[in-house]
């Protein structure tokens, strides 16, 4: 929880990630948005790029180390650093620390990963919001991106803030925790599989019944939404961020409209 | 067995355009999850058990050389051969040899992936011996002259009628007008056809589960008896295992099999679980003359002391490929050798050369399910991305892979130059994407446009809003 002794607002440096940078910066809006509402005070480091995972996993290790550096380096001093993706929070706060083992820099890695958090799970699990002041008029499904799931435990905490949004009614898709089939350069490389993967989840968003898929990741979302689309389905897609912070009157993800 | 791994996307586009094969993985997502579940909720100290199983586990692969000895020790006290095989020929001629020792012209088997391994079947074969396989899974694709594509449930690929009609098509003796519609009348045909070949055989083969150093005994688990009747039976009696099926003693097994069924098929326990030490003893009403195992390495003791070795604590569960978005999407003979799914993924390019079986670490999303899910808690994703930096310090990746990631890692080290690239380039892919907002397709994106739209982006990048204040973003929240 928050540490109330210290009585100043937390300072907090928002990892954008390079997917809401360059395609949906309204999430990155979104996530200042519900981290200033929550008594933060958040700045942007410019020297941000990528976490580093195409690299990562495709076994550019030197890479990925340079770039873990240039990250490690850009956010310091900062109290805590918050991503809106449990796959890039995930990478930083789970796998910078294990590329640096036994180097000089190795326990600067890990202090920076200890300030690690997803959007989400920072806002219920570290400063204890317990609701957030939205309207939604509609059903949602919420998708369980893999990373922030099995690495950080986001389950339960979307859920409860998307239950305190006004008008929003929650609708569980059938095996809401199995892959979308994205897995980063895994959807370009393996396509034929990575369609089948997502042809099964999106059927079983097209039978929750609601009208909104949200997830906490935008390359799933992407995903996700572009097979949708594909296949001729109205079905908004939104970052849960969006719609906690309020701010879903932008055009969801791929328009939306066919 | 002929090694099909290199053309893994080939393998798995025919794979997704079989609709039998489809039909059938969909009782691998339905039958095997909901089970496991159940039975590790029933179990408040699963996760207990699995600490102490990987420790079991852990401690045996760090004294492998002390606990081989003691084992192979205990297996000579009391009767039985021990044989060391170093590479998959080695055990061929091994058990070639103790077959015309012992004059045998039928091998009866059980379920041994070790065998699939080594090639066994096909060799014998072509050495004028007749191996039948007992487990009615390994029966069925047997007839049909193909291989396993689960490790536990070798005919998982296969529909209830397409066994029919081999049973038909194959037991020509019986009744044509007989019924076959349900699972329980195709194991009665087969348990009624093997029962002759049982006591025909000269030699009994079986793989194991586990190996007891404390008292040279061999354990085997099955659903159907048919190894008890293989290893009884036969004069001969030859266990197949690999190294890393030792363990200490039998309280350790004892504590590894109580993870075990429930990862693999949600029973508590498996039907038969059957101890073998050593051949027939003065006044034991039943047993084998000879008792041999033959410990096979092919390849395994190089893992030790590398970032794979935790995979040798595998036990063959199968957990992992039941949990696999990408095994439910192609099945297990996509994969192209004798082991699917993430353990494959990791085991099979320790095996057979991660240049011939490049794709399989690579084709997984990092979902991070088998991992989960593993009893063993083995890191699969992470050791299969350690087959990716070998492939990658290799240079065994495509050209147009390494380029374009040397292209994207170049400006993402480079935080101003990224912007600057990201800040031109981005608005204008978002004016490309027009009203829609969306590409049906991209040059260089076809691996993406090919089956799905590309959202097209918003606008200006967010760094570049950010900079400009973002206040007018936040005004209109606000
Ligand atoms: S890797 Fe783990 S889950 Fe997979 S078969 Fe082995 S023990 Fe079972």
């Amino acid at each position: 929880m928050l540490d109330t002794k210290t009585n100043s607002a937390p300072k907090v440096g928002l990892f954008v990630t390079c997917l809401v940078d360059l395609f949906r910066p309204s999430v990155g809006f979104a996530a200042v948005k519900l981290l200033e509402d929550a008594g933060c005070v958040v700045e942007v480091p410019p020297a941000q790029t990528c976490c580093g995972q195409p690299a990562y996993n495709s076994g550019d290790r030197e890479d990925t180390r340079a770039i873990a550096r240039n990250t490690i380096e850009a956010f310091e001093g900062y109290d805590y650093i918050v991503a809106p993706s449990g796959s890039c929070a995930g990478m930083l706060k789970k796998h910078y620390p294990l590329l640096f083992k036994g180097e000089a820099i190795e326990q600067q890695a890990v202090e920076f990963s200890n300030k690690v958090h997803e959007l989400v799970s920072f806002l219920v699990d570290v400063i204890g919001v317990k609701s957030v002041s939205a309207r939604h008029e509609g059903s949602v499904t919420y998708h369980d991106s893999c990373s922030g799931l099995r690495e950080l435990r986001i389950r339960s905490q979307p859920r409860a803030l998307l239950s305190s949004v006004e008008g929003l009614e929650i609708r569980e898709m059938k095996e809401a925790d199995v892959c979308c089939g994205f897995g980063g350069t895994f959807c370009v490389k393996y396509p034929d599989i990575s369609n089948a993967i997502v042809g099964k989840k999106t059927q079983n968003i097209r039978e929750s019944g609601a009208d909104t898929l949200l997830a906490g990741d935008l390359g799933c979302l992407m995903n996700m939404a572009g097979k949708l689309q594909r296949e001729g389905s109205g079905m908004k897609v939104r970052h849960v961020a969006e719609v906690l912070a309020g701010m879903d009157d932008t055009p969801p993800i791929g328009g939306g409209r066919n | 067995m002929q090694i099909t791994s290199p053309s893994f996307k080939e393998n798995s586009r025919g794979a997704l355009a079989d609709a039998q094969l489809q039909k059938a993985l969909g009782n691998v997502r339905a039958g095997f999850i909901d089970k496991r579940l159940k039975a590790v909720e029933a179990l408040p100290e699963f996760d207990l058990l699995r600490d102490n199983a990987r420790a079991i586990k852990d401690h045996v692969l760090a004294h492998l050389d002390l606990y081989l000895e003691a084992y192979e020790k205990k297996v000579t006290e009391s009767g039985g051969h021990v044989h060391w095989a170093e590479t998959a020929e080695d055990a061929r001629r091994i058990v070639l040899d103790i077959c015309r020792k012992a004059n045998a012209r039928t091998v009866t088997k059980g379920k041994s992936m070790i065998t699939e391994e080594i090639g066994l079947n096909d060799f014998l074969e072509a050495e004028g011996i007749r191996p039948v396989e007992t487990d009615l899974g390994e029966y069925i694709i047997q007839l049909r002259g193909e291989h396993p594509s689960h490790i536990i449930a070798p005919a998982v690929h296969l529909n209830k009628e397409q066994v029919e009609a081999d049973f038909r098509r194959v037991h020509k003796h019986l009744a044509e007008g007989r019924d076959l519609s349900e699972p329980e009348s195709l194991l009665g045909e087969a348990r009624s056809v093997l029962r002759s070949e049982y006591f025909a055989a000269d030699v009994g083969i079986t793989g194991a589960n586990f190996l007891v150093a404390e008292t040279g005994t061999s354990i085997i688990v099955t659903n159907e008896g048919n190894g008890d009747l293989t290893q009884i039976l036969p004069r001969v009696h030859i266990v197949m295992a690999s190294l890393e099926k030792i363990v200490p003693t039998l309280d350790d097994a004892s504590q590894i099999l109580r993870v075990l069924a429930r990862s693999a098929t949600g029973q508590d326990m498996s039907v038969y679980t059957t101890l073998s030490t050593g051949p027939r003893r003065p006044g034991d009403p039943d047993g084998p003359e000879e008792y041999h195992v033959v410990l096979l390495d092919n390849g395994r003791s190089s893992m030790l002391g590398t970032e794979f070795q935790e995979m040798l604590r595998c036990i063959r569960c199968g957990a992992c490929m039941n949990h696999c978005p990408v095994y439910h999407a192609v099945g297990g003979h996509a994969y192209g050798w004798v082991y699917p799914g993430p353990m494959g993924a990791v085991l099979t390019p320790s095996l057979i050369g991660v240049d011939k079986a490049g794709h399989l670490p690579n084709a997984s999303t990092f979902c991070g399910r088998c991992e989960e899910v593993c009893p063993m808690r083995i890191p699969l994703p992470k050791m299969m991305r350690h087959w990716r930096e070998r492939e990658f310090e290799r240079g065994l990746n495509p050209a147009t892979q390494r380029y374009g990631l040397g292209l994207w890692a170049f400006f993402a080290k480079r935080p101003r130059l990224y912007r600057l690239a990201s800040s031109l380039g981005i608005p204008v892919l978002s004016l490309l994407g027009g009203g829609k907002r969306r590409f049906r397709y991209l040059p260089l994106a076809g691996g993406w446009t090919k089956y799905r739209d590309l959202p097209a982006p918003e606008g200006r990048t967010f760094m570049q809003q950010w900079r400009d204040g973002g206040a007018s973003v936040r005004a209109r929240v606000a």
